[in-house]
């Protein structure tokens, strides 16, 4: 069999791989045909036939985004008997959509909105008559307003395929239909893991997050207040793309100017965070490994993957590196040892946090993350929520001038700016590692073997012989559930340390980062990350000069027992209403 | 003694054949003077079972130790026989003495006439159209005379609860015979038959095992459908209850010829009997070695499971059955990839219906020759047609294909009931089509019907008369498929509400301008754009109303008159004061108060009180009360 084959569409000649679908074949030839239940990271489906095509020969019409292209194939995406059949079916679902389109949060970044108005949809001649669906806001980070559902299925499948949690189905038959939990129970009250990959996907307003905008601006205001933000690496890499950049544009400086701009009093880097937790988690590791600690380790920076071993696998608990994230390490020290520092009552820090992340804000809620009397974090911003917030203060980003970060907190070295990728934890604790056992820099500074989107991928690094560790890295929690399964079958692979990230392409790819419908936009974001690695002075954790600092000044040495104190946690079997094994 | 052992060969197959044989000795019509013994078949199909048919049994068996005849008569239950109209049925061997409408009572005088006086009782057999000649025997009706029951040959005829009959009845030389024969020629000779799937689009057998036969994935599985849903059908039912053993037969042979290894029949749960038989026939099926490993004495492995269904319509679409079966929601997904690639647990996979598995067996006994000597060129064999609605003789109905609407409705069932005009057929269920009278002599067959704009489906007829508006009618089916749309593809979802609600104001009086237009054109979204057929062909009985009865569309919305006198909000009752004698009945009688009048004066409905129940019009002795 041919690797390609030749087909028209709309009369364009087109040569596709033989394996490519009507609307990849369309795509390379300048035919962009409308969808809503396709999503490129997902399994197509078919469902909403917006996309379908009338195909010659065929009996009835076809969905592009599933069917494949044939040898020969006529396929007509915009003939008058097609553009009718799909206006029908656009209006259908406009008629049973609630029409607060101008106070809704996907205003202007809505598929539904853009597909109707592509096709010139100007009335609609059906009164809505779906039964009443209420708001649900049990969950800490995800709101979901099933009224706004238009019955996809994207976030059914991801939650299931890509994240292998399956929290949603769809229930009810007929009009009735609708996706929801089990049972009809709050996604508060399900095992969710928060990691909001079904907010990614949702192309409407029906999966939005917890907003703590209105918490931000109330703490900005409050004169008593000494507001303090951090902002995690894959931020910057995001930020611009609501105000019109692209994906993996770095915009660092002008970030730091907004948050200035929007009133926050320090303006830090958690990759400075991210350095502290590399040097507890990279000496806890090698005392693991030298002393007969769990193995193996597994890092513990991602909320959702916390929340899915806390919730499937307690049993593995003792496994995960006792190191706190890097959001909670910089509030602990924050109001630690910076308001010492400065001679700052740390009763009057409101500590706030930039991140990619919806499970972050559940993580900040944690009563076991206040160690030093009061909350680690206090107020969780996603990078969506910041963007909102810098169009409400009315600052045109692109002309803001680049800033820098505040010092003592917020000098970052490139493995900590590495955080944001798959890969890049493992990456940085290596940098690390490698210098604690031999007490030589590691030479080349990558770890290439660790990069890449593959699931779950796996190296030896070879310590000059002193020591050998295998470790994997895996992204997306169905990856992290074959991990588990694999340690609970005794480890066949021998791994000495495993990092794990909720997310499919790790934080770039956070539940409350920018939504982007182009597949590439985790590569790109993750590009950037490297690149900026590439151009930072300081690339190794244990050389940047303010964690020397700080350990110097404060902490003595990592892992000491105030470190501990401070930088350490622990964690406990999570139990909701519903668990599924 | 016939025992439940393990069969090794094909040789001791037919050994207990012979041994079964007298099982049946006394089925046959020819009944000597002096018979001595007798069986008595009772239909214990759920028709005749739902009136009663079991306490006919049991008061039959008092009758029989009542008069000390243990060692003459005794009695089988059977599947059903068809004849479901005149329900509870039972037939005395030899002779096939047919009685109808059987009660408990009627017990001790049916052993006494029959058995011991040798006569017959004449007040309980089928009196004919006519009403006045009674038929002793199942030959003399013209309803099992002008059918040819071949798939039905064991359906009242043998114990469907006892493996035995079946094999005495020649079971399972299907499966020996293929066996034989080998797997290419086997998969050859159900190909060469032309057999197509009876449960609704009519694809041909052959070739769905053929597509399979290819497929190296393994295991490959062979699944039955028995989740007939379609109103008013129940052919399926029938089959699985009355001859449970040709579906498992009809599933080896096909799970011999493709390679399959496993099977599933997926039975709706609302079907407990036929899930019961089923169950007793696999059982003993299993325990005689006849599914498992090594199938007498070869090398052909097959094991088969029973799935219930939980009574989802859209469960019959094949791709959503077979999430079914793994457990999952029942939805549709896209085709291709086609079962027969990737199908149960993404392995090759062949679905056919109950009566296409009930046709194989015989298929490979008798030859694809044989099997085409029936039917049309390209519709071989016979259909059984479940027939209900307004004819007079319901039941089920096992035709040649290509024979004509006319010939089953008038000729076999005895036409419409109460004098009535035949108004029209609805074929194929929720899916199919409303045939007018001007297509009553076309051909019955899967081509003509498309080319009709109906379709075969699954075999569900339901003639309706006069009195029957269409507009109600597509309401009606419309109503079961929005509800049983499983809600994944916008247009099926939405679009059938959408066209629902249409219907449902024209019914109701609110019938717009455009209406019909509006009506055509969601069907048209809906017909080319749904993911599976139930929603591609949900709008064809609004279709085929639409084109057959336009005019009555047009009468509801325009006129705003419903012709048939259905849809009350469009109804009105009056009282025609020339022939009102003011007797003060319908007053009396009326349950909301709407009519009043002083005795002996010309009494008054008042349209705004009037639920439009008839009560008034059933009452007047005068026919003074109209319906308009």
């Amino acid at each position: 069999m041919s690797d390609t084959v030749t087909l028209t569409i709309d009369g364009q000649k087109v040569t596709a791989p033989a394996d490519a679908t009507i609307l990849e074949a369309a795509k390379l030839v300048g035919i962009n045909i409308p969808t809503l239940c396709y999503h490129p990271l997902l399994r197509p489906e078919g469902s909403c036939r917006v996309c379908v095509c009338k195909v010659t020969k065929a009996r009835s019409f076809i969905p592009a985004c599933i069917a494949k292209v044939s040898e020969g194939m006529e396929v007509f995406t915009n003939d008058p008997e097609v553009l009718e059949s799909r206006k029908n079916i656009v209006e259908l679902l406009l008629a049973n959509h609630p029409k607060d389109c101008l106070a809704c949060s996907r205003s202007g970044n809505c598929e539904l909105q853009r597909v109707a108005n592509n096709l010139g949809i100007r009335r609609v001649r059906y009164e809505y008559n779906r039964p009443e669906m209420e708001k649900d806001e049990s969950n800490p980070c995800i709101v979901r307003d099933p009224a706004k559902c238009i019955l996809c299925g994207r976030c059914v499948r991801m939650c299931a395929e890509v994240q292998g949690v399956s929290i949603y189905s769809f229930a009810y038959r007929g009009l009735n239909a609708r996706v929801t939990p089990a049972f009809n129970l709050g996604l508060g009250e399900v095992s969710c893991t928060f990691c909001g990959q079904c907010r990614k996907v949702c192309p409407t307003g029906a999966i939005t997050m917890k907003s703590d905008i209105g918490r931000a601006w109330q703490a900005l205001r409050d004169p008593e207040k000494i507001v303090m933000v951090q902002t995690a690496p894959s931020v910057r890499v995001a930020i611009s793309e609501p105000f019109g950049g692209k994906p993996g544009d770095i915009a660092t400086g002008q970030m730091v100017s907004a948050l200035r701009r929007l009133g926050f009093d320090r303006v830090f880097d958690t990759n400075w965070s991210a350095d502290l937790t590399i040097m507890e988690e990279g000496h806890e590791l090698v005392d693991r490994v030298k002393n007969g600690g769990v193995l193996p380790m597994i890092t513990s920076c991602s909320p959702g993957w916390i929340n899915f071993i806390e919730l499937y696998y307690p049993d593995l608990l003792p496994h995960l590196s006792t190191a706190k994230s890097p959001q909670s390490m910089f509030g602990a020290m924050l109001k630690t040892y910076y308001a010492q520092k400065q001679g700052i009552d740390p009763s009057k820090i409101v500590s706030v946090s930039v991140m990619p992340c919806t499970a972050k804000k559940f993580e900040a809620e944690r009563r076991e993350l206040s160690a030093s009397g009061f909350a680690d974090t206090d107020i969780v911003l996603t990078t969506t929520e910041l963007a909102q917030m810098i169009k409400e203060a009315n600052i045109s980003f692109f002309a803001l001038p680049e800033d820098d970060f505040d010092p003592l907190m917020g000098v970052g070295s490139g493995a900590g700016n590495i955080f944001g990728a798959t890969g890049g934890v493992m990456e940085a604790a290596m940098r690390t590692a490698y210098k604690v056992i031999t007490g030589e820099d590691m030479e080349p500074v990558e770890l290439e073997a660790v990069r890449g989107m593959e699931g779950i991928r796996e190296a030896e690094v070879d310590f000059r012989g002193a020591l050998k560790l295998k470790v994997a890295v895996a992204h997306g929690l169905a990856n992290a559930r074959k991990v588990c399964d694999m340690i609970r079958e005794g480890n066949p692979r021998g791994w000495n340390f495993i990092e794990i990230m909720a997310c499919p392409g790790g934080c770039v790819n956070g539940g409350g980062q920018p939504i982007n419908l182009d597949a590439d936009t985790p590569r790109l974001r993750i590009e950037a990350l490297y690149r900026n690695d590439r151009n930072l002075p300081v690339r190794r954790s244990h050389d940047n000069p303010e964690i020397q600092a700080l350990y110097r000044d404060f902490l003595g040495a990592p892992n000491s027992h105030k470190a501990h104190e401070l930088l350490h946690t622990r964690y406990y079997e999570q139990y909701r209403s519903c668990r599924s094994k | 003694m016939l025992e439940l052992k393990r069969l090794t060969s094909v040789d001791e197959l037919n050994k207990l054949q012979e041994e079964a044989r007298p099982l049946l000795g006394l089925r046959h019509y020819n009944r000597a003077a002096n018979q001595e013994k007798y069986q008595i078949l009772i239909c214990g199909g759920t028709g005749c079972t739902s009136s009663g048919s079991m306490n006919i049994r049991d008061a039959l068996q008092a009758a029989i130790d009542n008069n000390d005849l243990h060692d003459r008569v005794n009695i089988v239950v059977t599947g059903c026989h068809g004849f479901c109209e005149l329900g509870p049925l039972v037939i005395f061997y030899p002779g096939g003495i047919f009685y109808v409408r059987v009660q408990p009572e009627d017990a001790e005088e049916l052993i006494k006439t029959t058995v011991l006086e040798g006569k017959t009782v004449e007040r309980l057999h089928y009196q004919g159209r006519t009403g006045k000649t009674p038929r002793h025997s199942y030959r003399d009706m013209l309803f099992y005379n002008l059918q040819k029951r071949l798939v039905l040959r064991n359906c009242g005829r043998i114990d469907p609860e006892n493996i035995f009959e079946y094999i005495a009845n020649g079971g399972y030389q299907g499966i020996a015979k293929a066996l034989g024969m080998g797997r290419e020629a086997t998969l050859e000779e159900v190909y060469n038959s032309g057999l197509r799937g009876r449960g609704g689009a009519g694809f041909p057998t052959g070739l769905k095992w053929k597509f399979m036969a290819a497929e190296t994935a393994e295991p490959k599985y062979m699944l039955c459908n028995a989740d007939e849903g379609d109103p008013g059908a129940f052919m399926d039912r029938s089959v699985l209850e009355g001859d449970p053993n040709a579906v498992i037969e009809g599933m080896l042979i096909g799970a011999w010829a493709t390679g399959a290894t496993e099977g599933y029949v997926y039975v709706r749960a609302e079907y407990p009997l036929a899930i019961k038989r089923l169950g007793i026939a696999l059982a003993e099926a299993e325990a005689l070695g006849l599914i498992g490993d090594n199938i007498l004495g070869s090398d052909f492995s097959f094991h088969l499971k029973i799935k219930q269904g939980a009574g989802a319509f859209v469960c019959g679409e094949e791709t959503a059955l077979m999430r079914s079966i793994e457990g999952k929601r029942g939805m549709p997904r896209v085709r291709p990839p086609f079962p027969a690639k990737r199908g149960l647990w993404e392995k090759p996979t062949v679905l056919n219906n109950v009566e296409t598995f009930a046709n194989v067996a015989r298929i490979i006994t008798d030859g694809a020759e044989a099997f085409r000597q029936d039917g049309t060129e390209k519709s071989p064999g016979t259909k059984i047609f479940a027939v209900t609605g307004k004819v007079r003789n319901t039941g089920l109905v096992e035709i040649p294909m290509g024979v004509s609407m006319r010939h089953i409705i008038f000729d076999i069932c005895a036409g419409i009931k109460n004098e009535n005009k035949f108004k029209a057929v609805q074929i194929g269920g929720p899916s199919g089509a409303c045939l007018p009278a001007s297509m009553l002599d076309n051909p019955v067959d899967y081509d003509s019907l498309t080319a009709a704009g109906a379709m075969m489906g699954s075999g569900g007829l339901v003639v309706v008369d006069e009195d029957t508006c269409m507009v109600d009618l597509a309401r009606f089916f419309l109503t079961f498929t929005q509800a049983e749309s499983c809600g994944k593809c916008t247009p099926c979802r939405e679009g059938s509400k959408r066209m629902l609600e249409i219907l449902e104001r024209i019914c109701g009086g609110e019938g717009r301008d455009g209406d019909i237009e509006e009506l055509e054109r969601l069907a048209h979204t809906m017909r080319t754009s749904s993911l599976c057929a139930l929603g591609q062909t949900a709008p064809n009985p609004v279709l085929s109303t639409l084109r057959f009865f336009r005019s009555e569309y047009e009468a509801h919305i325009h006129d705003k008159k419903c012709p048939a006198g259905v849809c009350t909000k469009l109804l009105q009752y009056r009282i025609d004061p020339e022939k009102c004698k003011g007797c003060t009945l319908c007053a009396r009688n009326c349950p909301v108060g709407a009519i009043t009048g002083k005795v002996r004066e010309p009494h008054l409905i008042n349209p705004n009180k009037c639920i439009k129940c008839g009560t008034c019009m059933d009452k007047c002795k005068h026919g003074a009360i109209s319906r308009v």
